[in-house]
């Protein structure tokens, strides 16, 4: 317990203040890219190419967003998100109603990984 | 204040806005709170762990982030390493600005902080054509919540959820992309195209390891709208407006 502690303040003193003003740092360059467009593009009417390319960029972003990642979500266990992805897409096409996926499939997977 | 009925009043509201972003909440749960456990485990006081998530809000690079301070790397590339992985995100708000009410500048400055991976993939996917700023505010701050609250619980039990259950729960996020999607798709074979080519190009980039991931998400995303956009462009047929 004593030695934890030590090791504990030791760590904290390492970046001491330093860490807060490091939290600075990655709170702006986080909000930047987020403020940014939101802000400046306000009231803006871009080229019809352009806006036609960033009405796509929601779907592609969810395809990019999707695979592979959701196979790697236990990463020594690829068949775990197989099945998560296939029961996913399942209720996704029977219900189209979010929650019923989201609760679905933590509900199978909690099943398979009681059983297995 | 209109004629326009339970539709208008629905999707307008900040109420319906926390109810669509439920589901975020759901997902953030699991993640917040391994966020807090791990915080407290590389030697972060809880309201340095807390603080992270309340002025950076941003999962992967807080993640990152746990693994450089624990190795002692210099702090401007913690917070470089932190721009990089986030750069993405003029993308996705770039994209969102074209389906947003126009509103005044602060205001979009004030849930432009709120926007994530999900609360933009939620906002997004809205059928409306123009998303009321309510109900962005909404999906925002259940998000948030969310991820604040359950990290500093995380930090404080000091453990995580039993192993099957956070197991289970860690399909959560991806479910939640997949039932957003998938709904788009019927019907729609742009749709089907965007969210394919970009799957294939960001599994090349993840597979070959050529990129990192906020990259690779970045350029896959880039890539694939240009694509089809050129392709559907050729053809003459393309989203309608409010798609």
């Amino acid at each position: 317990m004593q030695k934890e502690g030590k090791t504990y303040r030791k760590g904290r003193n390492k970046m001491g203040m330093w860490y807060w003003w490091t939290l600075l740092g990655m709170a702006l360059v986080t909000y930047i890219p987020r403020a940014f467009p939101l802000t400046f593009l306000e009231g803006k009417e871009l080229p019809p190419v352009v806006s036609g390319v960033l009405r796509n960029i929601p779907y592609a972003v969810l395809g990019a967003l999707i695979f592979p990642a959701i196979l790697y979500v236990q990463q020594d266990n690829l068949l775990f998100g197989l099945i998560g992805a296939a029961v996913a897409f399942s209720l996704a096409f029977l219900f189209s109603n979010v929650m019923i996926v989201v609760l679905g499939t933590i509900g199978v997977l909690a099943v398979y990984s009681l059983i297995f | 204040m209109h004629l326009g009925g339970e539709h208008f009043v629905n999707k307008n509201s900040f109420f319906s806005g926390l109810k669509a972003g439920v589901s975020i909440a759901i997902g953030y749960f699991p993640v917040a709170l391994t966020f807090g456990l791990l915080a407290k485990t590389t030697g972060l006081s809880i309201w340095e762990a807390t603080a992270m998530s309340i002025f950076v809000y941003a999962g992967a690079a807080q993640y990152m982030s746990l693994t450089l301070i624990s190795k002692g790397v210099d702090p401007i590339l913690i917070v470089l390493n932190t721009f990089v992985v986030n750069i993405r995100h003029f993308l996705m708000t770039a994209a969102l600005n074209e389906k947003m009410q126009s509103e005044k500048r602060w205001v979009k400055g004030i849930y432009a902080f709120g926007i994530t991976d999900e609360s933009f993939s939620v906002l997004a996917t809205q059928k409306e054509s123009k998303i009321a700023t309510p109900f962005a505010f909404g999906v925002a701050v259940i998000a948030y919540s969310s991820w604040v609250i359950f990290t500093a619980v995380g930090h404080v039990i000091g453990a995580n959820l039993p192993a099957f259950l956070q197991a289970a729960m860690s399909i959560a996020l991806y479910a939640m992309f997949v039932g957003l999607l998938v709904p788009s798709m019927r019907g729609n074979r742009k749709v089907v195209m965007l969210a394919l080519v970009a799957a294939v190009i960001n599994g090349f980039f993840y597979w070959t390891g050529l990129l990192s991931t906020g990259w690779s998400i970045l350029v896959a995303t880039l890539v694939s709208s240009i694509l089809i956009e050129v392709i559907y462009a050729k053809r003459g047929k393309n989203l309608p407006k409010g798609a």
